[in-house]
């Protein structure tokens, strides 16, 4: 990021994107492509969109985290920009999970809402950045606004980690995680774990460029702003 | 403040006032074990529970011309008789984790909502899986 207001994205925005579009359709094919489930049969497969999903609402509300914190101590609107960014791309993708989630949840678990702990705590993340835009539209002084999203975009991020755990901390209907970062083991065949693995590296690339592009958006913004 | 927001800012905070003091806090404890139920008896009684445990092997009857389901749930220790009406979901079996919401009457336990609780793991079936077989697979599920 260079101090000088950009016309267009850099060559990297253009490169995350076109390698993640580019690579949708190979991972499209690979789930489409990967063995049915001994006990799901197809329906496993709403998998390798679920867990992209969900893992790309984890990082982006993480990076907007990061960037909340990066601003209240520097003070550097472009900070906030990325916060921005990323808490939006963050709703989407937490958006799909859920939906995704429900679509699954119907045909296997008979229901496709429950009050249980990993559903409800996920829908109180999303709801928490629903809030995060309301607030921000309705902070009229640019400088009061960019520290109250901040303050919400640090606190809201507390509930990740509590989300995460959740299926592990309460007794849950949801299954615990079938790739467990806190202890390694994965419970998934290895053809499986291949195709989620790669539609998670691509939902990250693409990740990556919509952030890149949305932060570029909101500097236009900023700039129309001022003017 | 613009008004539009705030109205929606409060809408929001309503609802997560609602789901962190009133939902979450009974949902802690999504479900008891029937060990935990009859430990407790009278502070549940004729109240909606949600019961969890395994369907206990041979115990699955079905009956399709009434759409009555009767199966004994098991923690591997207690166990409790299950009268469900309707028809189970595709996943359900003997031996498969579920949950039911319900209450008791004269010992047995009405259920109105029956989920299943599957495990993380994710295999291949173990005799191939071409689309024909997996057919009937999915047929012998039913």
């Amino acid at each position: 990021m260079t101090a000088q207001m950009k016309d267009r994205p850099d060559t990297w925005t253009w490169l995350f994107l076109g390698l993640g579009l580019a690579l949708l359709p190979v991972g499209l094919y690979l789930a489409l492509a990967a063995p049915p489930d001994a006990n799901q049969g197809y329906l496993a497969r709403i998998m390798y969109l679920h867990v992209p999903g969900a893992w790309l609402g984890y990082l982006a509300f993480f990076v907007t985290f990061l960037y909340s914190l990066l601003y209240l101590f520097r003070q550097d609107p472009r900070l906030d920009r990325v916060a921005l960014a990323s808490a939006e791309i963050g709703l989407v993708f937490m958006g799909l999970a859920l939906v995704t989630g429900m679509l699954w949840a119907r045909p296997t678990w008979g229901v496709y809402w429950t009050w249980e702990p990993r559903l409800t705590t996920t829908a109180i993340l999303f709801a928490v950045y629903v809030g995060y835009f309301l607030l921000r539209g309705a902070i009229e002084d640019p400088e009061l606004r960019r520290k109250a999203a901040a303050a919400v975009g640090i606190l809201g991020f507390i509930n990740v980690p509590i989300s995460y755990m959740s299926v592990k901390w309460w007794r849950s209907l949801h299954q615990t995680q079938s790739i467990d970062l806190t202890t390694g083991k994965i419970h998934m065949a290895p053809e499986m774990l291949q195709a989620l693995l790669f539609n998670l590296l691509v939902f990250t690339l693409l990740y990556l460029g919509f952030l890149r592009f949305r932060a570029f958006l909101a500097a236009l913004e900023a700039r129309k702003e001022e003017a | 403040m613009r008004l539009k927001y705030a109205v929606g800012l409060l809408v929001i905070l309503g609802a997560l006032g609602y789901l962190i003091f009133g939902g979450l806090g009974q949902n802690l404890v999504y479900f008891l074990t029937p060990s935990e139920y009859l430990e407790g008896q009278a502070r549940y009684q004729n109240r909606p529970v949600r019961l969890g445990g395994l369907v206990k092997p041979g115990t699955v009857q079905y009956d399709k011309d009434r759409l009555e389901l009767r199966f004994v749930l098991t923690d591997g220790v207690a166990e409790v008789p299950v009268v469900h009406k309707g028809t189970p979901p595709g996943m359900f079996k003997e031996g498969q984790g579920v949950v039911v919401e319900g209450r008791f009457r004269e010992g047995t336990f009405q259920g109105t909502n029956l989920l299943v609780k599957h495990s993380e793991t994710y295999q291949p079936p173990k005799e191939g899986y071409t689309p024909e077989e997996v057919r009937k697979l999915i047929e012998e599920a039913k």
